[in-house]
């Protein structure tokens, strides 16, 4: 395991937002809903993935110290894909499982920010390790009959 | 007044003992932090009762913009003030309970003309008691 981002492949070609500061978190939001219109998503879902992109920024900054959210649009035609990479260089995370269970918070949040970002994205993958950072991949794309 | 208009800073508006705010631009952390103080303080120097706040416009809110929602209402409560945040899209409410949030001791009402009667229904139910006791 790497926890290097840009060898993901996928959001690793797309756009780059540095996490630093609040403005910063309303960035990518900002890029998240813009990447979400594109591919003609739902508000509900687009509603879910910003939602998500604002809490997984949100920890970036907070327990990570700061770190980037690389977005790209995955994918051709109606099988397109939003793909979200968050990613610090921070303390990491010790126990994965802990951190994703609701309520569990290491700073003075309500512990909600991983796991509701699990619930809200169709899909969600996180690497960590103690003294190497974090990164969480999600993605969604829009229900099409 | 210019206080108010400040960029940056939500404009609190009052209309008889009510105080009226309306959340127009994308929340930045730093705004919703100034917001708590600005309210905190407009509620004990104007004696308001209620406060009134309108949400229609936010296309997200989050754990941290929820649980400032959830803080503001418990300051003003103990301001002697209840809070009644109007407007809330329904694709927010969705993410909000999926996020695993409930807003417990938030009331919320659809419009800003059902959250005035809300309030007003407290201010009276809250003078009848003062009377009978």
């Amino acid at each position: 395991m790497r926890l290097e981002p840009g060898h993901e492949g996928g959001a690793a070609d797309g756009e780059v937002i540095p996490i630093q500061t609040g403005a910063d978190v309303s960035r990518v939001r900002r890029v998240a809903a813009a990447a979400m219109a594109t591919i003609g998503a739902s508000k509900i879902e687009t509603t879910r993935m910003v939602t998500a992109a604002s809490e997984l920024a949100r920890n970036t900054l907070d327990y990570g110290g700061g770190g980037e959210m690389r977005i790209a649009i995955v994918g051709r035609m109606s099988k397109r894909k939003v793909e979200m990479i968050f990613s610090d260089r921070g303390p990491g995370i010790a126990d994965i499982a802990l951190a994703l269970k609701d309520g569990y918070s290491t700073g003075g949040g309500l512990g909600l920010g991983l796991s509701g970002a699990k619930r809200l994205c169709k899909e969600f993958e996180i690497r960590s390790a103690p003294g190497e950072g974090t990164i969480v991949k999600v993605a969604s794309w829009t229900e099409r009959p | 007044m210019t206080h108010f208009l400040e960029p940056n800073r939500i404009p609190i508006f009052q209309i008889g003992d009510c105080l009226l705010l309306t959340i127009q631009v994308d929340l930045e952390d730093r705004m919703i932090m100034t917001l708590k103080d600005d309210l905190a303080e407009r509620i004990a120097k104007t004696h308001a009762k209620g406060v009134l706040i309108d949400i229609s416009a936010l296309d997200v809110v989050d754990s941290f913009i929820g649980r400032m929602l959830a803080n503001i209402s418990a300051i003003a409560r103990i301001l002697d003030a209840s809070t009644v945040i109007v407007g809330m899209r329904p694709a927010v409410a969705i993410t909000l309970v999926e996020l695993g949030m409930s807003l417990q001791g938030v009331r919320t009402a659809l419009d800003v003309d059902r959250g005035m009667e809300l309030i007003r229904r407290g201010a009276a139910e809250e003078a009848a008691r003062l009377h009978e006791a």
